[in-house]
């Protein structure tokens, strides 16, 4: 198979004060290429902290994981940072766009940070047009209605061709119809490109969009089951 | 990240809150300006001093009774001096030997005292000097009107004045014109015979201020003291600037014969225009440090707002900077960011400050030529990269606390700061 994550045996341990918290107890799993894989557990079930090992936010205290062939648990911050632009694109729930920045100022902000000189722009607008946008595109954020602020996120999550979109509630910020629409953004996005989609919601509407819903429970794996979403 | 990219987003979020970094930017301002100002009124009165007392020519020597050290040497009665011997006119002339002193060229011993000098009910009181007909060469003097005092008025012991034209002014409300006219000092009539040209402020008070008597009047009439024929102040014109110290030399030994005295007990004191350079130069160095230096703490303190901003900025935009780490940026990428935004206000800053600095000192100039002293302040190339240099400094040294703390930010903390 063609993983693109490949998750074993990871834990990891927060120490506070005295004590010492386990949010994750040893989970392993995979996610395939181009597959949509939702996380789902209640709060204290280590959803977060899975969410931020998946996405080299933070590292494991012990495991294996190996995001598109590279293995990022002993790397360190800088080589994590670089990880983060060329593999993991971000939308988080409340979209998170510099508001001193134009929609392709904040679409194009990956890409600086990738140190890429020439061809930031064609590569936004592009971005941009795929989320539905172009008319949209020297506007601020505060100029944009929730949704379309969270189709800039999008853009600026695909910009770099990832290998995998992290998606962190994706719709929770937004009425239900534009949630609907954003979810059929991504879902829309994840056929035509073939990007890796994984959504950490507690929404069980969402969830069932997927096509592999992962819950968590008290740090380590609930159940795996097969969602109705990609069937056809 | 390229560095012009840097200096671009630096610039659009400092222009996103203009007020704060307008204030920021003040604190360094001020600095910068105070520094400028202060080294360039520094500077100035440096150039102005050393102007004047290169102004009296520099091939000019003073003598005066004393020991050059205040404590006077040992067993000669301390610094009341009482067994020293006074310079007398005798002391004067020996100084003219060809033979024991060639560096010498011109010899003017003087007397000097303060009179009341009155024309009608004008009144001001001024520097006397007894002085000799070589005194108007020694000292360079011009004038704009009459004669200065010649032979006759010494061995006649005549009453007549020359004066300067502040003094002229003073009495006749004009500086021409006034040859001829009477006027009395400390209530004896002198004639008036000539009136000097206009020099400017010195570095013994104003060289216009003052009256001009032939020395055997002064002597007898005016300015009394213990022994005949003693001078207060012999001023000797060498050969050349060069020939000062081979002067200085001579001078020295012949009065020490005549005086008596071992060598290193003088009695008496040499003076040259560059001891009075190097003493005034001294003087205004400490000065201008000093000034300096009070500039410099304001300066510190602007350093300071930086920071504080800085910091402020830094907590303010947690969120910001976890996100831009979740896009990719390395920690390099956001100290760089941070320290070109405090770099960039305190290079903003000083290039005002430069500007402001340099209006104030064109103001003080303005002041102190309305008030009648000729002093230009002086921005120098020196004091306007010392600035600038200490300011980026200052922009940098305060700049890297708060970046390194934005740049160790972790992005799963700081992305849920709110």
């Amino acid at each position: 198979m063609d993983w693109v994550i490949e998750a074993r045996e990871l834990t990891k341990t927060y120490i506070m004060g005295e004590f010492e918290v386990q949010a994750l107890r040893g989970v392993s799993f995979t996610v395939s290429r181009g597959e949509i894989v939702s996380i789902m557990g209640p709060s204290g079930s280590g959803k977060s902290t899975m969410m931020n090992t998946i996405g080299c936010l933070d590292r494991p205290t012990s495991g294996e994981y190996i995001l598109d062939g590279e293995s990022v648990a002993q790397m360190n911050d800088d080589q994590l940072a670089s990880v983060r632009n060329r593999k993991i694109g971000f939308v988080f729930q409340s979209f998170n766009l510099l508001s001193r920045l134009t929609a392709l100022g904040n679409v194009e902000l990956p890409l600086r940070y990738a140190g890429l000189a020439q061809g930031r722009r064609e590569r936004a607008q592009k971005a941009l047009e795929a989320v539905g946008l172009s008319d949209r595109m020297s506007h601020r954020p505060y100029e944009l209605s929730g949704g379309q602020q969270q189709r800039v996120a999008v853009a600026r999550a695909l910009v770099n061709n990832p290998a995998i979109i992290m998606a962190d509630e994706p719709t929770g910020n937004l009425d239900s119809k534009v949630g609907k629409e954003i979810m059929s953004l991504l879902l829309s996005l994840n056929k035509e490109l073939g990007t890796t989609l994984i959504i950490v919601t507690h929404d069980p509407k969402i969830a069932e969009q997927t096509q592999r819903i992962i819950r968590l429970k008290d740090g380590e794996l609930d159940t795996i089951e097969e969602g109705k979403g990609g069937a056809e | 990240m390229s560095f012009t990219q840097a200096i671009f987003e630096a610039l659009e979020s400092l222009n996103g809150n203009k007020m704060r970094s307008g204030l920021t930017v003040l604190g360094i301002v001020i600095g910068v300006a105070a520094v400028i100002a202060m080294l360039a009124v520094g500077n100035g009165a440096q150039a102005s001093i050393t102007g004047s007392i290169s102004s009296i020519g520099t091939n000019l020597l003073f003598v005066f009774s004393g020991s050059p050290n205040q404590e006077g040497p040992p067993g000669s009665g301390g610094r009341s001096g009482q067994n020293e011997r006074p310079l007398t006119l005798g002391d004067a002339n020996a100084l003219l030997d060809q033979f024991a002193a060639p560096s010498v060229e011109m010899v003017a011993p003087a007397i000097q005292g303060n009179g009341l000098l009155n024309f009608s009910s004008e009144k001001t009181t001024t520097s006397i000097s007894g002085v000799t007909p070589e005194y108007y060469q020694v000292r360079n003097l011009e004038l704009t009107e009459g004669e200065f005092i010649n032979q006759e008025h010494i061995l006649g012991r005549m009453s007549v004045v020359v004066l300067g034209p502040e003094t002229a002014i003073t009495l006749f409300g004009h500086a021409d014109g006034v040859v001829g006219e009477v006027i009395r000092i400390e209530g004896q009539p002198f004639r008036i015979i000539g009136v000097l040209v206009a020099r400017g402020g010195g570095a013994f008070g104003s060289e216009d201020n003052a009256a001009y008597i032939p020395f055997t009047t002064a002597q007898a009439r005016l300015i009394k003291r213990s022994t005949r024929d003693q001078v207060d102040v012999i001023f000797v014109q060498a050969t050349t600037a060069e020939a000062v110290p081979t002067a200085v030399e001579e001078i020295s030994s012949i009065i020490r014969q005549r005086h008596r005295t071992p060598v290193g007990l003088d009695d008496f004191t040499v003076f040259t225009q560059q001891d009075f350079l190097s003493i005034f130069s001294q003087i205004t160095g400490v000065l201008t440090i000093f000034l300096g230096g009070i500039a410099g703490i304001s300066l510190l303190v602007g350093g300071i707002g930086i920071m504080n901003i800085m910091l402020v900025s830094v907590t303010e935009r947690t969120k910001e900077i976890g996100l831009r780490k979740a896009l990719g940026a390395r920690k390099r990428d956001i100290l760089l960011q941070f320290l070109t935004e405090s770099s960039l206000l305190s290079m903003i800053g000083g290039v005002i400050g430069i500007i402001f600095g340099w209006v104030i000192a064109r103001i003080v100039e303005q002041v102190a030529t309305a008030t009648g002293n000729t002093f230009v302040p002086i921005v120098g190339m020196d004091a306007v990269l010392l600035s600038t240099g200490f300011s980026a400094i200052i922009g940098l040294f305060f700049g890297i606390y708060p970046a390194s703390r934005a740049a160790n930010l972790e992005p799963v903390e700081a992305l849920r700061y709110e």
